[in-house]
């Protein structure tokens, strides 16, 4: 059966897989400059979050947990479609997406 | 048996190719990464049960999603990297920054109870049929709300991202 499903192990691995997936996803907003790559990480933590909500509703058998998931991807879909609005328009003005270039809101 | 090694294999998948949309040069290898990545969390889907949010996932995210990143980086002609891969303080910080909150998340879920739980027999969810049912009883005003959400991204899209009329 599923390691998390099974009532005797005691190690759930799929909490772990979706904190280091999370902890890839901060790692990568904080180390690339490229504002797209940079969507493209908080994406992979809402879906960290999502496989954690799937496996929490697997363990206690309850749907709940799925619905927010899907809830989860439909405001995941509408983010993405307003920041890569937002790409093409800063790019636009701009000519570069890359995020040192734009401090014109800095102190 | 099998499933644990389906398990392993999928994790070291989902996490390579994680690692591999953060630290790869050109930012269209980044999103094929990113497409990998999905397609194994549709694995995990799958394998806990959760065989309709496994379509669904594969549906909204690879296909309208990573299109939608790939039209993006098309347009915006960034296929190729200008700025080279510099090891600064900036990166090792944000390196150092996302292994302690590895850490810090690892050694809550370490700390907690949840391992005494007992996993109830009753293991028939994820079905259309069960999600429906949530959806359209209890969940049914956010369901409205959440199209109202799209029908506002939509509108929004389009006035972001076409040309300013002069």
């Amino acid at each position: 059966m599923n390691p998390i499903t099974n009532p005797e192990s005691t190690t759930n691995w799929y909490l772990f897989l979706s904190c280091l997936l999370f902890s890839i996803g901060v790692m990568g907003v904080l180390f690339r400059k490229n504002a797209l790559i940079i969507l493209m990480c908080i994406e992979l933590m809402l879906n960290a979050v999502n496989l954690l909500l799937v496996s929490f509703s697997a363990y206690t058998g309850n749907t709940d947990g799925q619905t927010f998931v899907f809830f989860i991807m439909v405001v995941a879909a509408a983010e993405v479609a307003v920041g890569l609005a937002l790409m093409v328009s800063i790019y636009r003005n701009i000519g570069s997406i890359d995020i040192q270039s734009l401090n014109k809101l800095k102190w | 048996m099998e499933s644990t090694i389906l398990f392993y294999l999928l994790s070291a998948m989902s996490v390579i190719s994680a690692l591999f949309v953060v630290f790869s040069r050109s930012p269209i290898y980044s999103v094929l990464s990113l497409i990998v990545c999905f397609f194994t969390i549709a694995g995990h889907y799958i394998m806990l049960n959760a065989q309709f949010l496994a379509i669904i996932h594969i549906i909204v995210y690879a296909g309208a999603i990573m299109v939608l990143m790939l039209f993006t980086v098309m347009l915006l002609n960034l296929n190729q990297e200008v700025s080279v891969h510099k090891f600064n303080l900036t990166k090792l910080m944000a390196v150092f920054t996302g292994g302690l909150l590895f850490l810090v998340i690892v050694a809550s879920v370490k700390s907690s109870t949840l391992a005494n739980y007992q996993a109830p027999a009753y293991l028939n969810i994820g079905n259309a049929e069960d999600i429906g049912m949530k959806l359209f009883t209890d969940y049914l005003l956010p369901f409205e709300i959440s199209s109202v959400l799209f029908v506002s991204a939509m509108i929004s899209a389009v006035l972001l991202a076409k040309k300013e009329i002069k």
